[in-house]
């Protein structure tokens, strides 16, 4: 009967945890279990140990300490006033099934969010107490993700910090004026504030204060926006993130495509997720933190991206005048800026062209997707004399058949 | 035509002994055959004759790298091909560095492959629980059945000894088993699935999170194949479950699109009542400093809020006879919700102390509350606040100044001198003395801290801080602190 209880209990709490696009495992300091009395690693990457149908990978126990709420945000499934079924886990039987799940290489560690319940405080606590007691009483060395209540107090959070590798507050709306209309309870000001406490404590504990023998704290911190809950265009989604990361050096933005839910408020558009719209947010994001882009140049607030093509591609075919590009003689910054040319195939362009003069052929072998790169580049046998025509090119690029990704 | 032998599929050491035998007889590539002794039990292991001594020639440390991981794929051919890259080093010895040519492109994408089996196996392994198994030490040991894509089980067993050091388990596969009793690791021949234990009580609850955690409304497949190729379904506990979660989603995401909310959310209202903010406070003075401080939170003057993360109310001393006006918060303010406590705040805090100003004994203010910057890759670039926003602002400074009653205001650059000021006020034409202030109030104006941090020319700098110092103790005398 026990075993029953825990089942169900497992499947309330996890089903009302799906909803957080966060999985990753990454960025942990390396660990090993070593020397130590318990068990668990980190390796700096993340290791996702399933997948499941939806094409999400499964790293982490992900799950809620309790899907009681105070709270009744309206895009939210454990909102006070939605009808769902209610659990509440105790602190032990997080512990247990993180252990047991842990030792038989499910798992790289512990995901733990939580409904509100009582107060922030309150909480929060229960949330610490669990990671205290997994890195405490058992020694565990594995990966551990808390959310924050961004009300509870700030020696909670630095408390958090402590004990886990990665703490994360959810803005969840891209507006503060639909946080206000959806989610009447929570402060964006309150977010901000506890992500910006957040951020000067992962600076004071960060390389320095870490050789210096200090305690090890929580790397980085992580936010998740949702798309198409609110009326927010891509460009405002894409603002608000370049202000996230620079303010508060968020590891991750995590968009996640609002999923029609049980017993939903009928505030909201009971559609299918726009996974491709989220798609080319990730995409969107990525070129601003790797690829050298500034938010302006992919779209302009109050606009949305251009759902049949990438964003990168997009930008291509608006500044036809910068291509096409010689990938023999350009700079890495120029190359970056080419569609088809991923990071990796750029790094092994800069090594070849040392030894070798570059062919359609070398570049596709160095991982060039040919198909959107070719327009816009010089080898040593190929120039793309009239494909240079915008408005044919643009045809050959979008990919229709993308749009029933889902 | 030359036979080499290799004592086993991953025998790098001998690979390598061979190679280099053959390539110092000048054997080429295609005189080679390639074979493994494995299943001759008869024969001894196979000794490479010595190499001649014209054999030491040299390889990039990279080839070898990439050598010891290639050897590792299960095609056929990767023993010629590692050979065909030595023997061309020779002749072409930048050839390594060439990730377009067509040998290295195919030896990079057996390592790869071999690398990602490896991540496989660290991702796929599924432990089971031994209970009391014979002749364990401890109460608990562990093992598993695993096929990898590679032969990459004895490459990879150290990951699980970092990370199960303290546990005893096993992972048998179909090429070798590897065996860890918290002291050693032990290699042996193959295993058959039967060897391995059928079946662990978790596995229940693990399906149970499986299928829970999957959002039907987001179903694709496509790329939960691509990342867990169907080779390892077999082993996995949870892949049986994967056929019927696939067929049921669409129905289950229909029913989620077509259920209509259940009832109406009165508890919602109360609550948003119970919450509602009231922004406006234009209507009525603020009549202390906590209420400026509840004020600027809610602040919608201007637009600055929006990217800001609070306003920043000055603090010190509540009937301080000397008050400092700066720019705007900046990065560390911002987050700390303090003024004057990032590097300029410590720059001007030293400065103070050199002019024997105790800081506890003033108040430190900003002309604008919230932070104005614009974020440029994982960083915020400071932009200077425009008129329009230092009048906004001046709402809040005034406040600030009717309670605090200073006989001295210090204004630090020159947004401060606009906002205490009203009009432009240039610094270097006013430093230096006092100027007379609507109400009782004299006015100093100096620079900025910050300003002081950015004058490139180490003299010129040294000059600027000695006035700004100067400065403060003037402000300090004509205020008596």
């Amino acid at each position: 009967m026990a075993v029953l209880d825990l089942r169900r209990k497992l499947a309330i709490l996890s089903d009302a945890a799906k909803y957080d696009a966060s999985c990753a495992s990454s960025g942990a300091e390396k660990r090993t279990s070593v020397g130590g009395q318990g068990m668990g690693s980190t390796e700096g990457m993340g290791i996702c140990h399933a997948y499941a149908p939806d094409g999400r990978c499964i790293s982490l126990l992900k799950i809620l300490l309790t899907n009681f709420c105070i709270y009744d945000c309206a895009y939210c499934i454990n909102r006070v006033s939605s009808n769902t079924p209610r659990a509440r886990f105790s602190v032990k039987e997080v512990v247990d099934l993180t252990l047991n799940f842990y030792k038989r290489n499910y798992i790289e560690g512990l995901f733990l969010s939580s409904g509100v319940i009582r107060t922030g405080d309150y909480t929060m606590e229960e949330m610490v107490r669990v990671a205290k007691s997994l890195r405490l009483d058992h020694d565990f060395r594995g990966y551990i993700h808390l959310k924050l209540i961004p009300e509870a107090s700030p020696e909670l959070a630095a408390e958090a910090g402590l004990y886990a590798d990665r703490v994360s507050i959810n803005i969840e709306l891209p507006r503060d004026d639909s946080l206000a209309a959806l989610a009447p309870e929570k402060s964006p000001t309150d977010i901000k504030r506890a992500m910006g406490r957040m951020r000067l404590a992962i600076d004071d504990h960060a390389e320095p204060a870490r050789r210096a023998g200090r305690r090890s704290f929580a790397r980085s911190q992580s936010t998740q926006l949702i798309v198409g809950a609110d009326a927010a265009k891509d460009g405002d989604i894409l603002a608000r993130s370049a202000n996230l990361y620079g303010a508060y050096r968020l590891g991750r933005v995590y968009y996640s495509a609002f999923s029609p839910i049980p017993d939903a408020s009928h505030r909201l558009p009971l559609a299918r997720p726009p996974l491709l719209r989220e798609h080319r947010l990730y995409q969107a994001d990525w070129l601003m933190r790797f690829y050298g882009f500034t938010r302006p140049e992919i779209v302009a607030e109050g606009e949305d991206l251009d759902l049949s093509v990438d964003p990168k591609t997009g930008w291509a075919l608006k500044n036809r005048a910068s291509f096409p590009v010689d990938v023999q003689t350009a700079d890495k910054e120029t190359l970056l800026r080419v569609p088809g040319l991923g990071a990796k195939a750029v790094e092994r362009i800069l090594a070849a062209r040392k030894v070798t003069r570059l062919t359609l052929d070398d570049l596709k072998r160095v991982g060039a997707v040919l198909k959107r790169a070719r327009a816009f580049v010089v080898t040593a046998d190929w120039t793309p004399g009239a494909l240079a025509d915008r408005d044919s090119l643009r045809a050959a690029l979008v990919q229709p058949q993308q749009l029933s990704l889902f | 035509m030359r036979v080499a032998r290799l004592a086993s599929e991953i025998d790098f050491t001998s690979w390598r002994a061979a190679a280099r035998t053959l390539r110092a007889e000048g054997v080429a590539p295609q005189a080679v055959v390639w074979t493994v002794e494995r299943e001759l039990f008869d024969l001894a292991p196979p000794s490479p004759t010595p190499a001649p001594a014209s054999a030491h020639f040299t390889v990039p440390a990279a080839f070898v790298e990439l050598a010891e991981q290639v050897i590792l794929h299960r095609a056929p051919d990767r023993l010629a091909l590692l050979y065909r890259i030595l023997w061309r080093l020779e002749r072409e010895p930048r050839l390594i560095d060439n990730p377009a040519d067509p040998d290295m492109a195919r030896a990079r994408d057996m390592a790869k492959a071999v690398s990602r089996a490896s991540h496989k196996m660290k991702a796929f392994v599924r432990f089971r629980l031994i209970e009391g198994a014979v002749g364990s030490r401890s109460a608990e040991t562990y093992a598993a059945w695993f096929e990898p894509a590679h032969r990459v089980t004895e490459a990879t067993a150290p990951f699980f000894v970092r990370r199960f050091t303290n546990l005893d388990w096993t992972i048998l596969t179909p090429d070798a088993c590897v065996a860890w009793d918290r002291e050693r690791l032990t290699v042996s021949e193959g295993a058959d699935p039967a060897d391995a234990p059928s079946e662990d009580a978790q596995e229940e609850l693990w399906r149970t999170y499986y299928a829970s955690i999957f959002n039907p409304a987001r179903l694709n497949p496509r790329q939960m194949r691509q990342e867990m190729p169907k080779r390892y379904w077999r082993n996995l506990p949870e892949a049986a479950l994967i056929p019927d979660l696939i067929e049921t989603a669409q129905e289950r995401a229909a029913a989620m699109v077509a259920a209509r909310p259940s009832k109406p959310p009165e508890r919602k209202l109360k609550a948003a009542l119970r919450h509602a903010r009231d922004a406006s406070y234009d209507g009525s003075l603020p009549t202390s400093l906590d209420d400026v401080a509840a004020g600027v939170e809610v602040c919608r003057r201007c637009d600055l809020w929006r990217d800001a993360t609070q306003g920043v109310p000055g603090e010190g001393a509540p009937k301080a006879a000397l008050m400092f006006v700066g720019e705007q918060p900046g990065d560390q303010e911002d987050l700390a919700g303090r003024p004057f406590v990032g590097p300029a705040g410590q720059m001007f805090d030293r400065a103070l102390a050199e002019a024997g100003v105790p800081r506890d004994r003033t108040f430190v203010t900003n002309a604008v509350k919230h932070f104005k910057h614009e974020p440029r890759g994982k960083r915020r670039l400071h932009r200077t606040p425009d008129r329009g926003e230092v009048t906004a602002c001046r709402w809040w400074l005034d406040a600030e100044r009717r309670l605090v009653k200073p006989r001295v205001i210090v204004m630090l650059g020159a947004t401060a001198a606009l906002g205490v000021m009203g009009k432009p006020t240039p610094i270097g034409a006013n430093r230096g003395k006092a100027l007379q202030l609507s109400g009782q109030a004299r006015g100093v104006v100096t620079y900025h801290p910050a300003f002081l941090l950015r004058v490139p020319d180490e003299e010129a700098r040294a000059r600027a801080y000695a006035e700004f110092v100067q400065d403060l103790r003037l402000a300090g005398e004509l205020a008596g602190v």
